[in-house]
């Protein structure tokens, strides 16, 4: 009897397990199917671009007081730890390729979409959630408006727009920020600043690999937000559920591809 | 008329992120100083390179004139092939001989270039024929410990 219910305990909880990894590959493969049809939908979020500039409002421009903010704080906050660990080794002046190198490689586009997928994509999920759930999206459907085409895609293109300029905004204000401390704070030689950086940040193998991953970094945290919105159960405590599931997934993913983006970016190139 | 604000600060946004990748190419990473620059490509062959890498300067006078585009080992003599990328606007006579050196005792390796008497001009896909390799601070070393050696012994 007794060896009867710890079966039984066992294969509800052998069920439970995977009924759980069912769901999720399920859900998966529904985001998968989510992405292609927003992609394919997207005609009307480019042809009607005033549409996607709304939503670049709310995404970009709201989103940049904080990213220009944390960029300069982060770059000062890099020049200062920086020349602490440089002048141990008499290169202070190679203050300039640290600051560069680590804002443009890494963490202007790491952190800016850190940044972006707590400010801007969390509201994005809450925004759609809340049509969902107040039936504004069912009501679109009824005038025979597609809902995706109307509300997701010019979300989704407005933060895959906006992700890259915000990054690219971060790490120039890093770089000020580590200007402003470097230079003017500590007294390294400006010219030597300067020119160590220019001379060792390459314009291709740098800031363009930045870009590219500040542009993966906006694909993937706008569609986790979309997603995340379209899918939530439509009551007060799945909105909130789907915000912070954004939030968590996102940052997740963009970790996890930072790693991926930069294995295939940099360790080619400093193996030869 | 909502409209028109929202198209502003959009407008703003793009205009400073552009802003943003503009100073990022132009004074970080100095987009404009050799990349649009007309290049002519030499080679050159070295017994041992030590750790001179791809895109490291090449300098005349201390000027930076190019970059290293390629570096390969040729397998009949066994040395290593440089392919040198030098900016058109410089031009220097078929003697000209190329060291590898580094700048400071520890700092990265570079390629110096000291101009010949030569009347002819180098062209694209000429070889220098002058080459001095890298000086490796293992083998000084050595050398250095070998020679003291030498030294005692004979004043025994």
């Amino acid at each position: 009897m007794a060896e009867q219910e710890t079966v039984g305990a066992l294969r509800s909880g052998l069920e439970k397990l995977g009924r759980g990894f069912t769901a999720k590959i399920w859900r998966l493969g529904f985001a998968a199917r989510f992405f292609v049809y927003v992609l394919l939908h997207s005609g009307t979020a480019l042809r009607r671009f005033s549409l996607t500039i709304r939503e670049m409002y709310f995404a970009g421009v709201h989103s940049m007081i904080i990213i220009l903010v944390s960029g300069l704080f982060v770059g000062m906050v890099l020049a200062l730890q920086g020349y602490d660990t440089l002048q141990r080794y008499g290169s202070s002046e190679a203050l300039g390729i640290l600051v560069a190198l680590s804002l443009v490689r890494e963490l202007g586009p790491v952190v800016a979409g850190l940044l972006f997928a707590s400010r801007a994509g969390s509201a994005i999920t809450a925004e759609i959630g809340l049509m969902k759930a107040t039936e504004q999206i069912a009501a679109m459907e009824m005038m025979a408006v597609d809902p995706i085409a109307r509300v997701v895609a010019p979300r989704f293109w407005a933060g895959v727009i906006s992700m890259p300029l915000l990054a690219a905004l971060f790490s120039a204000m890093g770089i000020f920020g580590g200007y402003l401390v470097g230079v003017q704070l500590i007294g390294v030689d400006e010219g030597a600043f300067w020119s160590q950086m220019q001379a060792s940040v390459d314009v291709r193998e740098d800031i363009l690999n930045g870009v590219i991953k500040s542009v993966v970094f906006g694909v993937a945290v706008t569609w986790i937000a979309v997603f995340e919105g379209y899918d939530a159960p439509p009551t007060a405590e799945g909105v909130s559920g789907a915000t912070t599931r954004t939030v968590v997934t996102s940052s997740l993913a963009i970790l996890a591809l930072d790693f991926v983006l930069t294995a295939l970016m940099f360790t080619g190139g400093t193996a030869k | 008329m909502k409209r028109s604000t929202i198209d502003i600060w959009v407008g703003a946004f793009v205009a400073a992120g552009f802003a943003g990748l503009l100073f990022l190419a132009l004074k970080v990473g100095n987009l404009a100083s050799f990349s649009t620059a007309q290049t002519y490509q030499v080679e050159a062959k070295f017994a041992n390179i030590g750790g001179l890498k791809v895109r490291a300067p090449i300098k005349s006078a201390g000027v930076v004139v190019g970059r290293v585009s390629e570096v390969r080992f040729d397998n009949e003599s066994y040395e290593a092939i440089v392919t040198f990328n030098l900016d058109a606007h410089y031009k220097f006579p078929r003697d000209t001989s190329a060291k590898i050196l580094t700048s400071g005792l520890l700092g990265e390796q570079y390629v110096g270039l000291e101009a010949g008497g030569d009347g002819v001009m180098l062209k694209g896909g000429d070889r220098l024929r002058l080459t001095q390799s890298a000086v490796v601070l293992e083998n000084l070393i050595s050398q250095f410990l070998f020679n003291k050696a030498a030294e005692g012994k004979d004043g025994k």
